[in-house]
């Protein structure tokens, strides 16, 4: 990668400064690899229509068949398995499970690749508390280990976000929490608290049933007129509508939308954008639920799920076709050893729907909703110093995560914080998420080089920590390009989701794309209602 | 030959700087040594002795120097000038890099010694043809004494205390080289191609006000100005600035400006920290044989486990190997904990405390919990429920845990926060406290699994000298400036500990 182009890519992703100012730091950039989940074998089974059918020995029976080892597959597998079902089997196109929520290791520390934390679990998340209590990360009786709960669960202390949580970096200076407050003027203040009161207002929230406008997973909220009409309109329109236009606000709301869709505010469904404020409050006026996070972000959670698999669940096997037969199901794969065949009574299907609209062969299939997602492009890169960036005196200190108000990037979240490792070499996780659209840049994004991306990631930390450079010794990037689904404007109650969630025949579905927004609540809650419709439907409940 | 007698007189005013500063630098080293070395008497006589035949080696010399005698005085200040003014600055950096200090520190003494010894002689041959020998004698023995009164009288009122001894050595050494210059001058008549000489002669003077100027690197102006006394070792780890300071009632450490204890009352502090809680084990299930130190790595609480028989293994964790150095080879130090990292019962670990505990072997006896204040985030983690719990789960069932808990008068709320989140982590928790001069009041907690009552016996055969029965139950009780508050535990997801710590030692700073 020449000099110039490489600075082209800078200056489309940072701004035009930065290209300028990381000339130098470009020469000398650290060795990595580049990680493109799903790249290769998603793209073989794109290009390749006539899968070659598995000999006759290559078969095997298997009670569920799940297609699909990211988290909602994993989740409806690990459920099966707590029902006592073990004849399962897990088909994964990629080298790793976890989907988005996978993580890497060095020698120093674990770190993330994608999904990093999730929100501590309310009463009502009888699976996610389960599956907490299995890791141990729920408060316990320190003799009996058993977990202790109270009017909410507890969890342990150790999964709880280590304090400091978060600092901003705002004119030149690191400040605690996000909301950028020095120099905020009254106005800004009224605006942030008027805000606040909004949000309340939809926390206090309860429709006729007694449901709240907005709860995490999101099939426990409300589908109330009042509710879905925020769908309707994006988070931007409703701020403006409010009258909410101070640019420190509209600065943290932006920043919420692009953390966790993708999205600015003003391409984001305002259903989105609210319940990211209103779905972690209790009731009005209490703080966000805590943040639930480890060293390697939720990979912890998606390897406790595939732990009960063992070699049941089959990596670097790509699914060519599932056929509804009358007896069951058939799934025709590509494994590492060559075609692989799978017979079972029941399949999950827990793959993105333009991956299931292209694998799923039944008579039926033809009259299933067809989901349309837009879906967004991550780039993650990992960079691994061998110390820590200086912090000078008097200012937030490295937090968990570490924001930049002047940037398109997320920042970087720290991968020793959880581990109370405060010294010495540590790995950072930088997020980019490509807001914009536009097939044009998304294929700019598609083929940009790791090179490319480090230079933009060392660029953006180096904002904040000039000493930067001096002390990264290694880049790794992983570049999602179809990330995310990202919940635009009517996309999240878009009737077709919800009919899309009905199981076809003996085939169900599984995928967190069904809520229209890509949480590790979603997918565990998606995960576990398409094994229990699949152990009513086989007998094994009431 | 013709020259005036006022630039005798002022050659005689050379000599009396001269000597001023030729005793300095025997002040400086002997000082030197018996800070870094400790036992000044050896340091003193071996300085005194080396320096003064090194200078009688010097004056034998002398009499082969021949040539122009005005240039070679003149370069031989300047050479005094680097030798001494650097002696110093470098005798600190070579502390903590060389493994022979010792030999290094007299190399410097019998080289100083050499050249000073070549003054006088070189100076008393450039005035005798112009004086009676009787009244050069007279002389320059006046004003060579005079100096030597001189040094002694402002080396330990007005340079040790005001400048220190890096400073001292170079503003000595500029001394040297203002001599230097100066007799360009004085001399001049005798002196072909004075320019370069003088060149040289501001070469040196500049590098040595440089070496002023990057003292501060050593040891910084207002860091000497802050502590008071004289520092003798500063290091920046990579977790901390550790630094030694001298005084007349003996040395104190400091660990990032915060006092860590005083060689004068510090056996009150560890007596109070080790103690209660190994004789409390010792009353329950008999004495202590594997006892875990986590923090202390001066070796003081070392010590103190140490003087049990029963102690058959300790294993000390300290983040830092800089501190643990220093207590295991600073020799006052090493005195001081009675060379507690020699015996062979002790184990170092150089590990965060709670990552190591993280994978760390269970069943000790005995925990003694000396990390410093909770005045980081890093720190704070140290005093979580989740640190007590992880402690707890590596403890045997009688064992028996001191937690060093800062003062409960001047951060009462964070005194009373340990308590509560020790017992918050399933501690049957006892606070305690004892007066440390240097410190205040400072405040300990003892805890343990299951019941717990203060200690009453004290076995005769410990060494003690501050612990005694008469008074050990009274160390349990408070008075009502220091007792209970409502506070809430301190956890990592809410390092409240380090809020509260802050915002009280704000208000008495």
């Amino acid at each position: 990668m020449s000099g110039p182009s490489r600075r082209d890519f800078v200056a489309a992703l940072l701004g035009v400064p930065f290209a300028l100012s990381c000339r130098a730091s470009a020469r000398h950039l650290p060795d990595g690899d580049l990680l493109v989940p799903g790249k290769v074998a998603g793209h073989r089974l794109r290009d390749s229509p006539a899968p070659v059918e598995p000999p006759e020995r290559a078969w095997q029976t298997a009670e569920v068949v799940v297609v699909g080892g990211g988290a909602a597959g994993l989740a409806a597998a690990w459920w099966l398995a707590r029902a006592g079902m073990q004849d399962v089997c897990v088909l994964e196109l990629d080298e790793a499970a976890g989907g988005t929520s996978r993580a890497g290791a060095s020698a120093i520390t674990a770190h993330p690749w994608g999904a990093h934390y999730i929100v501590a679990p309310r009463p009502h998340q009888a699976s996610l508390i389960a599956l907490l209590g299995e890791l141990g990360a729920l408060e316990a009786e320190p003799n009996t280990r058993t977990p202790v709960f109270g009017a909410e669960p507890l969890v342990a202390e150790q999964a709880v976000c280590r304090d400091p949580e978060e600092r901003l970096f705002y004119r030149g200076r690191w400040y605690e929490g996000l909301y950028p407050w020095p120099g905020a003027s009254a106005r800004d203040r009224a605006q942030l608290e008027r805000f606040q009161s909004e949000i309340g207002r939809w926390v206090a929230f309860r429709d006729a049933r007694g449901r709240r406008a907005f709860a995490l997973p999101r099939s426990g909220a409300s589908d109330d007129a009042e509710v879905t009409a925020l769908d309707r309109i994006s988070f931007g329109g409703w701020l403006d509508a409010q009258g909410l236009d101070s640019q420190r606000l509209r600065w943290l709301t932006d920043y919420a939308c692009r953390d966790d869709y993708g999205l600015l505010a003003r391409d984001t469904s305002a259903w989105a954008g609210i319940g990211y404020f209103a779905a972690r409050i209790k009731e009005p006026g209490d703080e966000p639920q805590p943040v639930v996070t480890w060293p390697e972000g939720n990979a912890r959670l998606t390897d406790a799920l595939a732990r009960p698999l063992g070699a049941r669940l089959r990596l670097n096997t790509v699914v060519c076709r599932v056929d509804q037969k009358p007896e069951g199901v058939e799934v025709r794969a590509m494994g590492p050893e060559g075609p692989v065949g799978i017979r079972a009574r029941r399949a999950i299907l827990a793959t993105p729907e333009y991956v299931t609209e292209r694998i799923l062969r039944s008579p039926e299939a033809n009259s299933r909703p067809r989901v349309v997602s837009d879906r967004g492009a991550w780039a993650v890169a990992n960079l691994h110093l061998d110390q820590r960036p200086r912090t000078r005196a008097r200012e937030a200190p490295l937090s968990w995560d570490n924001v930049f108000y002047a940037s398109p990037s997320l920042g970087y979240v720290v991968a020793t914080h959880q581990a109370g490792r405060d010294y010495g070499p540590t790995v950072l996780t930088w997020y980019y998420p490509f807001t914009g659209d536009g097939a044009g840049a998304r294929r700019e994004l598609d083929s940009a080089s790791r090179e490319e991306w480090a230079t933009v990631a060392l660029a953006d930390v180096s904002r904040a920590h000039p000493d930067l450079a001096e002390h990264c010794r290694r880049i790794d990037v992983a570049y999602w390009g179809h990330g995310m689904v990202r919940p635009r404007p009517g996309s999240v109650f878009d009737p077709a989701r919800r009919a899309a969630i009905a199981p076809l025949g003996v085939v169900h579905f599984a995928s967190s794309e069904l809520s229209g927004v890509s949480l590790f609540e979603e997918a565990l809650d998606h995960g576990v209602r398409a094994a229990e419709e699949v152990l009513l439907a086989l007998g094994h409940r009431a | 030959m013709s020259r005036k007698p006022t630039k005798v007189v002022l050659l005689y005013v050379n000599v009396l700087l001269l000597a001023t500063c030729g005793l300095i630098y025997e002040l400086l080293a002997g000082t030197l040594g018996s800070y870094l070395l400790g036992d000044s008497v050896t340091q003193f006589s071996l300085v005194i002795g080396l320096y003064l035949s090194a200078m009688g080696l010097g004056a034998w010399l002398s009499r082969h120097l021949e040539g122009n005698l005005a240039r070679r005085f003149i370069e031989l200040e300047l050479a005094v000038a680097l030798v001494g003014g650097l002696s110093a600055p470098v005798l600190y950096l070579a502390f903590s890099r060389v493994e022979h200090f010792q030999v290094v520190l007299l190399g410097f003494v019998a080289c100083i010694g050499t050249l000073v010894g070549l003054e006088l002689p070189l100076l008393m041959r450039l005035v005798q043809s112009q004086v009676a020998f009787k009244d050069l004698v007279s002389h320059v023995l006046t004003f060579d004494y005079a100096g030597a009164l001189l040094a002694s009288l402002l080396f330990p009122l007005v340079f040790v205390p005001h400048l220190g001894l890096v400073r001292t050595s170079l503003l000595v050494g500029l001394g040297n080289a203002g001599v230097a210059l100066w007799g360009t001058w004085l001399l001049g008549a005798d002196l072909p191609r004075v320019r370069g000489l003088r060149v040289r002669a501001l070469l040196v003077i500049g590098l040595l006000a440089a070496g002023v100027g990057f003292s501060g690197q050593l040891t910084d102006w207002s860091e000497s100005a802050l502590y008071g006394d004289d520092i003798v070792y500063a290091r920046s780890s990579a977790y901390q600035r550790i630094l030694v300071t001298k005084g007349r009632a003996g040395f104190q450490v400091f660990l990032n400006g915060n006092l860590q204890f005083a060689s004068a009352d510090e056996y009150r502090y560890h007596e109070a920290l080790v103690q209660p809680a190994l004789i409390s084990r010792a009353a329950r299930a008999g004495g202590a044989r594997r006892v875990l130190v986590l923090g202390g790595g001066d070796g003081l609480a070392l010590r103190e486990v140490l003087a049990h028989d029963s102690v058959e293994a300790v294993t000390l964790v300290d983040i830092d190997p800089a501190m643990t150095e220093l207590g295991e080879s600073f020799p006052p130090l090493a005195e001081l904990n009675r060379r507690a990292f020699h015996d062979d019962r002790v184990q170092v670990v150089n590990e965060d405390a709670m990552i190591w505990l993280e994978n760390a072997p269970a069943g000790w006896d005995a925990a003694i919990i000396d990390f410093p204040d909770p005045n980081t985030l890093a720190l704070g983690k140290l005093y979580t429920r989740r640190f007590f719990q992880m402690l707890r789960s590596h403890l045997g069932p009688d064992a028996v845990v001191a937690v060093q808990a800062t003062s409960p008068l001047f951060a009462r709320r964070s005194f009373w926060c340990i308590v509560a989140t020790l017992r918050a982590s399933g501690f049957t928790a006892l606070p305690y406290h004892v007066a440390v001069p240097s410190f205040g009041e400072w405040g300990f907690v003892l805890a343990a699994l299951g019941p717990l009552e203060p200690p009453r016996d004290l076995p005769d055969a410990l060494p003690l000298r501050f612990l005694n029965r008469e008074t050990l139950d009274s160390l349990f009780r408070f008075s009502a400036d220091m007792g209970p508050v409502d506070v809430d535990i301190n956890r990592l997801d809410n390092q409240l500990l380090v809020r509260y710590y802050e915002s009280e030692w704000r208000r008495w700073q």
